[in-house]
């Protein structure tokens, strides 16, 4: 079906309903009761795995095939930010103008970046990549304050032209009319569960942007990609040009990171320079490898695991712990809130870094890799070897 | 008729002169081969050739067009492919996957975007790729992963990948170094076999004068970056010349 096998197709299908399905999959704890804070199935939150989903399998594209890591990717996202942000301002609220700009606006930049970036290789690479993208940070931030209105950000004002929006449209982003914030909620047996529009509406380019990238997977494209990581000499010496299918890979890589920018507008249509900020590259290389370079679902997966426990570690502060310590005489749960509060609320990043750590040390092929032991454990027979790409090798990441 | 044309070619690496008036025409359908001792420039006299090093003087045809000044995988396109003395593979890949690579490189050229195409229903491409393993007995390990393979088949594999695409020179930087006397002798048999059944030349480097007599139709030997003598092996076997600058010390 649509150009995949057999073994593709179930494994889109099972994709795309764990997609559709995760108003309900990230909402597993019934309301009130003491697991709650634990659910995670509120539209921004699953909204945010989507399209951060698309920006870590855009990634991936480049890092997992090619293995050149770039350490810029957030520019191309905060681009795709701000077009869309214009076009609303210009044009119309209605998010297809919006997200179309961000992908080639995507597309222009990391054309150029990866242009000038790709002279180099390995580290040298990477650095090019991390200052471009600072470099785009500063300009967004100061210098270009006209377009991008500085520290403040860009937002949509009452006084813009919107020049497609009639009298009485609506002022939030919407689907021809349809309001990308409109939630159903729907109760039963004490669980609720939130069917979200712009969730919907995100989810549903992430199902397609996924089913691209399994395509360019399959394609003689990305064996040539996975080729130019493990061997650029014998690549050239078999008569192919590595450089610009490593920038073909970097464009695309682009354009999928323009995309989770506009996304990322549509639902909250704002757009700041600190999108663009080196740690939020760094966001995505750790999303890339947590969830599992070079695997089709791994990066989306990691890109899962991060916002969610970002959502709910930065939630317990320490009035929570002293709530679930508090049968324990004081002596002792002081000290217990005391240490953990340093993991929990604005400490999370030190929970993010110690579980990348152990993922790099125990598991470098990522959560897919942990998942393939616990799978073979139950199986009980040796790992089957005969997809390369779904069982990678600890092989070093970066491209010599 | 002279496939490759090498003529006045000279390379310095600061002070030291690598290659000197270098004059060497290589013949269609042979193998002729390159011997001398070390630090005698074959090694550079084949990055020359292939793109790697660009010569300081001198020309270098292939069929009557200059290489100098292409890139690797531009030559690569005009027909010649080389082998490296520790075999360079894709060994991320698996053997099937290493083959698909030059058989798309030859039919797409140096760069084609596909990426909506499958790799699965190009079954001319997985054909072509196939018999070539077939040919060299690696059909079995199709599935493998190349890093895994013993050092002689990554040999095998690395020669598979440049005869898949027909070149019309194959240029071997020292493809027997560092096998044992039984793998080597697979090796010539190999290369015999390919010189009887395909129409191609080869330009061999070698260190091993049991290779280079079992094998080459033609010898050049290069001392001190320019070339001593050219002569058949029955030749140069007897030259004086060349048991003094090389052949003194080691066969003979």
């Amino acid at each position: 079906m649509l150009g995949l096998n057999r073994k593709d197709t179930t494994f889109l299908i099972i994709v795309v309903l764990l997609t559709l399905f995760t108003p309900f999959l990230m909402q597993p704890f019934s309301e009130g009761s003491a697991m709650a804070q634990f659910n995670g199935g509120y539209p921004d939150l699953m909204a945010k795995v989507a399209i951060f989903g698309i920006f870590a399998m855009g990634f991936n594209i480049l890092f997992g095939l090619t293995g050149y890591l770039s350490f810029g990717h957030a520019a191309f996202l905060g681009v795709g930010s701000y077009s869309a942000v214009w076009m609303f301002k210009l044009l119309t609220l209605n998010v297809f103008p919006a997200i179309i700009l961000a992908v080639i606006i995507g597309g222009v930049f990391s054309l150029v970046i990866g242009y000038i970036s790709l002279r180099r290789s390995g580290i040298y690479f990477s650095i090019l990549t991390l200052a471009m993208a600072e470099m785009s940070y500063r300009l967004a931030y100061s210098v270009l304050t006209p377009i991008t209105n500085g520290e403040t950000g860009l937002q949509v004002r009452a006084t813009d032209p919107r020049i497609f929006d009639g009298e009485g449209a609506a002022d939030y982003p919407n689907l021809f009319g349809l309001e990308l914030s409109t939630s159903q909620k729907w109760e039963v047996l004490g669980h609720v569960f939130t069917f979200n529009v712009g969730y919907y509406f995100c989810a549903l380019i992430a199902i397609v942007m996924f089913y691209l990238s399994m395509r360019i997977f399959r394609s003689p494209f990305g064996l040539i990609l996975r080729a130019t990581k493990s061997n650029q000499q014998r690549l050239s010496y078999t008569g192919l040009s590595t450089r610009p299918y490593a920038l073909a890979a970097f464009v695309i890589s682009g354009m999928y990171a323009g995309l989770a920018g506009g996304l990322l507008a549509a639902m909250d249509p704002l757009a700041g320079a600190e999108r663009m900020v080196w740690t939020a590259s760094g966001e995505v290389v750790i999303m890339t490898i947590l969830g599992g370079a070079g695997t089709l679902l791994g990066p989306v997966l990691g890109a899962g695991a991060i916002k969610y426990l970002e959502n709910i570690f930065s939630k317990i502060n320490e009035n929570v712990l002293h709530e679930w310590f508090h049968f324990m005489p004081e002596w002792l749960a002081d000290p217990i809130v005391f240490i953990l509060s340093r993991f929990t609320g604005e400490g999370w990043h030190l929970t993010l870094g110690l579980m990348f750590m152990a993922v790099v040390i125990f598991l470098p092929g990522g959560l897919i890799e942990g998942g393939q032991r616990i799978a073979n454990r139950f199986r009980k027979k040796p790992p089957e070897d005969d997809d390369a790409e779904h069982h990678p090798k600890a092989a070093p990441h970066v491209a010599e | 008729m002279a496939i490759l044309e090498v003529k006045g070619v000279g390379k310095r690496f600061g002070g030291l002169h690598a290659l000197s008036d270098v004059n060497l025409s290589v013949q269609e359908n042979i193998v002729h081969a390159i011997i001398g001792p070390n630090g005698a420039g074959k090694s550079t006299l084949l990055n020359c050739l292939v793109g790697k090093l660009m010569p300081d003087t001198g020309s270098v045809l292939f069929q009557g067009q200059s290489v100098l000044g292409r890139k690797p995988h531009e030559i690569n396109q005009m027909g010649i492919s080389r082998v490296f003395q520790t075999p360079e593979i894709f060994g991320d890949l698996s053997v099937l996957e290493n083959m698909l690579i030059p058989v798309f490189a030859k039919r797409d050229g140096s760069f084609r975007l596909h990426p909506f195409e499958t790799v699965e229903h190009e079954a001319e491409v997985i054909d072509k790729a196939m018999e070539m393993l077939v040919e060299v007995n690696m059909a079995d390990k199709r599935n493998m992963h190349a890093a895994a393979l013993s050092r002689g088949d990554k040999r095998r594999l690395e020669m598979a990948m440049c005869l898949v695409q027909e070149p019309k020179l194959l240029l071997l930087d020292e493809p027997t170094a560092g096998m044992a006397r039984a793998n080597t002798n697979k090796t010539i048999d190999l290369l015999k076999q390919i010189m009887d059944q395909r129409d191609i030349t080869m330009a061999i480097i070698e260190h091993d004068m049991h290779v280079v007599f079992s094998l080459a139709d033609r010898i050049t030997v290069l001392a001190q970056g320019t070339p001593l003598v050219e002569d058949t092996p029955e030749n140069i076997k007897g030259h004086p010349k060349v048991k003094e600058a090389y052949l003194g010390e080691t066969a003979a």
